[in-house]
Parts: C-alpha cells; structure tokens; sequence
C-alpha cells in the first residue's frame, strides 16, 4: 500500500494539509478526528478538546474559511484543505478582537474562549456590522460554563466598531 | 475501526458502498456520524466519503418546476440561497435550528432526512412541501416520496449498497404558505422537543409534518378550505392532523406535555403560514 493509497487498513494514513498557512503532514488512523490532529500531531493546543460531540463549540476552527467543529471532522478529511487555529489568527500576537476581549474583560476561566474568538471572527469576516441578534446566533453554538455572555457581546460589538472606523 | 475511502466518482462510491453491504456508510457532514462513532453507536467497517465524488448532482439546483438538493448540500448554503429562503421558508427557519452555525456548515441536508431521526429538524418542512428523494446503487436510480422513505427509528428505504444521491421540492403552488415551529430545552445545538412544519394551500387546506412525535417524522393532511378564524372549524382540523402523533416520554418531555405544545406550536404555525400567503394568488 502506498501513501496515495485511497483506503485505508488499520494502519495510520498520511494527510497533507495546510494549517495556518504551513503544509503539514501527519499520519493517523481513519477514526481519529481534527481536533485531536491538530492538538496532538501538528502540535497545535489552541484549539481545545471539551465535550467532543459538536455540543460545545471549543474546537471550533476555521476549514477552508469556514468555521466547522474540529471534533466533528476526520483529520483525514481534511486532506487538500486549509486549517485556521487561534494561533493562526494571532500569529502576529493578539489580534484586534482579542483585545476587545480583554478590554471587555470576556476572559474569564478562558477555557471556551479560542473556540469564542474563532467564531467571532468567521461572523465578521461574513457579516463585519452584526447586530446583537445576530451575535447571539452566531456565538450560540459556543458554551462558556462562566456564563461571561454579555462580554464576550460586548467584545465582538467593540471589534466591529474598530473595524468599521478603520476603513 | 472503520476503514476511510474518499472516491471521485459516483460509480467508485457506489461500488464500495455495494462492497462494503451493511458495514459501509457514506460520509458528507458527519456531524451525527462521528457523534455515533464516538460513542459506539454506530460501528461502520468502512466510511465513504463523498465530498469529493465530482459526479454527483450539483448541491443546489433550481428551475420553473422547483428544486433539487444533492447530498452534499449543507444546511449553511440551504439558508443562504435566496430562491430556498423565498419559496421554502418553514425550510429555512427548520435549518436554521439546527446545531449551531459550525455544525451548519458541515451538516447534510439530505444526510438529516437519511439518518431519519424522528426528531429530524429538516424532516417536516420537506415533508410538508412533498419532498421526494432518489436512491441510487449498481442496479440503477429509484425514486421515492420522502413520507415512504422514512420507516421508522433510523430506518429509511435505502438499504446496504445505496445511496440518496438527492431530494427535490415541487415549487410551491401560488396562494400557499408554510411555517416552523420548534420547541426545546436550550436555544442552540439541542434536539427537538417537539417541531412542526405547517402548510396552507391556496384552498385553504392544512398540510403538517411533525417531528420528535413519533416513531418518524409524521405528515398529516386535511383538504380545506379550513377557516382559521373560526374555532368551531380549526379545532376539529386540528384533532384530525395531530391524531397521528405518539409521542413517548423521555429526558426532554413527557408524553403529555409534548402532545399539548404540539398542538400550541402547530397552531402558530398553521397562522403564520397562512399570513405568508400571497392574498391575490388565492383561491376565493
């Protein structure tokens, strides 16, 4: 069997893909998912393993711009694609929303925040003037056990502001 | 542990399906799959994953006669289509609670209705507006009404070696409307409590699908005209459509309760749906 090889026995496959903007490449059974590729093989610890069933929102990462639960994808379909963590967000240290979540003092255990932040961030990049609706909906997918809601708003509305006063 | 095979083509896709029997399972969204693999509810030998089979039917197709939905269709391009959100809105509002916006952007519509969940959110509506899905496999392409499609808990018409290549939807008739309605315990990535599809033809006649009130999802049907402001008219109506519902009691409602929000949603439902239509389209 080859690495090109489209299926796949009980051994490990090999998985080239793009993760924040590197080409990386890992092998891993069929069954194990991104999220645990990307923490355990890439190295990658931002993004976080909570409940893992696509419940809570902590592994949320961008695929190919989109915003997906990585407990929720298999690592080896991923294959040919492009993968954003939070690191690849902030590679640049913190980025705007990231302040505002400071500023607005959102960060409280910080354990659901990565997973908060990569969401925020997919809704301004598609939506840049979110109303507070449509925050709501577009974080509802993420859980914080520390209840900070209103903040992590709060930031996500400062940020749009900031952007839009930047243009 | 299962097997992982990405084909390119439909006919490699249906071969390892027919191969791989009842063992094989295809993959598009797998945001319930990895759930049941997780927990060991499902233990498939072999997952096909078809997102990057290039023969399939195109994920949103649209003409005079109405729609067709490929089984790699997420709910994500579903709601954001505007022909979908302008003939089909009770489809809209059921894709719209489902999971959250991350799980919307991988899930299937299709998938939803072949996984069949009686608690499928997407179930009703398609059912309302009279859904029909093609099942494909070696011996050719069937095509069957999506009320038969479904059989029971997680049993569908597409046996081992097949495969739901699409679902298409009648445009709707002019003068008609439809509504969703869902109630559950939490605002997002929760399952149905109890959800409602209602449809109201231009004759004034009620079409429901139900969800998460049976062993399936549920259609029911009453010829009109039916005359909503007239209780003496709309309760007998609705005795008749909610006849069909079962309901069990479990950790997110009793039988009872589900069976008395049932019949409130459905109610909101039939007069939404019924203000959505177009007054000049209707028959007098």
């Amino acid at each position: 069997m080859t690495n090109d090889d489209p299926v796949v026995d009980d051994g490990l496959q090999t998985v080239r893909l793009s993760v924040n903007g590197t080409r990386r490449t890992v092998a891993v059974p069929a069954h194990r998912t991104l999220l645990d590729g990307l923490r355990e093989e890439v190295g990658l610890p931002g993004t976080k393993s909570c409940c893992a069933e696509g419940e809570c929102g902590a592994c949320t990462v961008l695929l190919d711009g989109k915003a997906v639960n990585s407990c929720l994808v298999l690592c080896v379909e991923a294959e040919g694609h492009e993968v954003t963590t939070v690191e690849g967000l902030s590679a640049d240290g913190l980025t705007d929303l990231q302040e505002e979540f400071l500023n607005a003092g959102a960060v409280q255990c910080g354990f659901c925040i990565p997973g908060q932040v990569v969401s925020a961030e997919y809704l301004l990049r598609t939506n840049p003037s979110p109303d507070e609706a449509e925050i709501r909906e577009a974080l509802s997918g993420n859980l914080c056990r520390c209840a900070g809601y209103q903040r992590i708003v709060r930031a996500v509305q400062a940020t749009a502001v900031r952007r839009g006063a930047a243009q | 542990m299962p097997k992982y095979y990405r084909p390119t083509t439909r006919a490699d896709a249906l071969a390892a399906l027919a191969e791989g029997g009842a063992g094989a399972r295809p993959l598009v969204g797998g945001t319930d799959l990895l759930v049941g693999l997780r927990h060991h509810t499902l233990e498939p030998d072999l997952l096909v994953d078809l997102k990057a089979v290039t023969d399939l039917p195109e994920p949103i197709a649209v003409d005079d006669e109405g729609m067709r939905f490929g089984a790699t269709c997420t709910l994500g391009e579903l709601v954001e289509h505007p022909v979908v959100r302008e003939w089909y809105p009770a489809l809209v509002e059921a894709a719209l609670t489902v999971g959250s916006v991350a799980i919307r952007n991988r899930a299937s519509l299709v998938a939803n209705s072949c996984n069949a969940s009686p608690a499928a959110d997407t179930a009703p509506p398609l059912l309302v507006h009279g859904a029909r899905v093609t099942i494909a496999s070696l011996d050719g392409d069937r095509t069957a009404a999506l009320d038969d499609f479904f059989l029971g808990p997680r049993r569908t018409l597409c046996g081992p070696g097949e495969l739901v290549t699409r679902i298409e939807l009648p445009r709707p008739a002019p003068g008609s409307g439809a509504a969703f309605r869902r109630l559950t315990r939490r605002r997002g990535v929760d399952l149905a409590t109890v959800s409602v599809a209602a449809g109201v033809g231009p004759d004034g006649a009620l079409v429901l699908g139900m969800g998460a009130v049976g062993p399936r999802p549920l259609r029911a049907e009453v010829p009109g005209p039916v005359d909503l402001d007239d209780e003496a008219s709309l309760a007998p109506a609705l005795d008749r459509l909610l006849a069909a519902a079962t309901p069990i009691s479990d950790v997110r409602g009793s039988r009872e309760y589900r069976l008395a929000t049932l019949r409130v949603l459905t109610t909101r439902a039939v007069r939404t749906a019924a203000s959505r239509r177009n007054p000049r389209e209707m028959a007098s």
